[in-house]
């Protein structure tokens, strides 16, 4: 089935030019509906009143990181509980990809990255575009 | 474990522990006569010896400084070196923003290739976030060693006066160097304008 580029994409980070540059990218793949959100707690509230067909967030954030982020979208009850969810952050330490894969994540980053790989983790979780 | 072990753990040096070790060791001396006594008080007028060196050297090496002014004053900069960087990538993006846009819709090679650099520097500027989380690191390291240089003092009955250290520390500096104190944080810089107006005041 065919990638909808129109659906709405939510890009987490407490970084504002993190969340510019992943933005920008998106845009550059042809994603034009971004949101952004600069924590967890922030992102929950959008996740409970929207409908996203892709979640990109950073980890290291205050005061919710995006593992619980990921924690309360899959634990909880709203539309969102089982979208595509790619976590992008510096932490790079194989107990922080595990606990990201317990948690429910599709698909991990470390940062710095750059756009092909941006491009692949999100083929690989939402198909090829 | 004994009382003497635990006086001084991992992270804490606890005064009155010392103080009750102290007085452990007296009520043992109380025991003790001729050759064995005049031993121990020569150690432990040993012992106060090596930690008023301690204190001395504590002194000298302007730990009082290290806490009040030297560890705010690195925060500071590292605060202020992230604030530059994100302005300074801030500007990098908008520029590449609006190069995208000047070419946007061409569907040309032209457009191919400016979207393709542009796209290299949106990668290259993901730098500021990691070397932002790398200092907040530092910063945070920094402080702990702030906290742990005053508990020290603290534990230390540790008290400098200022004047003492002035006496204690020569600065040998240059005039000129002196005046090399590097880029200041925006608080305590003159802007350009007042700079000219200086300049123009002569």
């Amino acid at each position: 089935m065919a990638v909808d580029k129109s659906m709405q994409v939510l890009v987490v980070d407490d970084y504002s030019t993190m969340r510019r540059i992943i933005r920008n990218l998106l845009n550059q793949l042809g994603f034009a509906n971004v949101d952004e959100a600069n924590d967890g707690q922030q992102a929950l509230g959008m996740v409970g009143t929207k409908k996203y067909g892709l979640i990109i967030s950073d980890w290291n954030m205050e005061p919710m990181s995006g593992l619980d982020l990921l924690k309360g979208i899959r634990g909880g009850t709203n539309d969102n509980k089982a979208v595509p969810f790619i976590m992008v952050t510096a932490e790079s330490k194989t107990e922080n990809v595990i606990l990201a894969k317990q948690a429910g994540v599709n698909n991990y980053i470390v940062k710095p990255f750059n756009a092909e790989t941006l491009k692949s983790k999100i083929a690989a979780v939402i198909g090829d575009f | 474990m004994s009382q003497e072990a635990t006086a001084f753990d991992d992270k804490h040096y606890d005064r009155t522990k010392v103080v009750q070790i102290v007085h452990s060791v007296i009520a043992k001396m109380e025991g003790l006569s001729g050759e064995s006594l005049r031993t121990l008080t020569k150690e432990l007028q040993d012992l106060v010896t090596a930690i008023e060196r301690t204190k001395a050297e504590l002194a000298s090496a302007r730990t009082a400084d290290l806490g009040n002014k030297d560890v705010p004053t690195a925060t500071d900069e590292l605060d202020a070196v992230v604030d530059a960087t994100k302005g300074a990538t801030d500007s990098i993006m908008s520029a590449c923003e609006a190069m995208e846009k000047m070419v946007m819709g061409r569907g040309d090679a032209i457009e191919q290739g400016i979207i393709g650099e542009v796209t290299k520097i949106y990668e290259a500027c993901t730098f500021q976030d990691i070397t932002g989380q790398r200092i907040r690191k530092v910063v945070s390291v920094l402080r702990q060693v702030e906290g742990k240089v005053g508990h020290l003092l603290e534990t230390l009955g540790h008290t400098v006066e200022e004047n003492q250290l002035a006496v204690q520390v020569e600065d040998n500096r240059t005039e000129e160097q002196k005046l090399m104190n590097g880029p200041q944080l925006p608080a305590n810089a003159i802007s350009q304008d007042e700079i000219d107006k200086l300049l123009a005041s002569f």
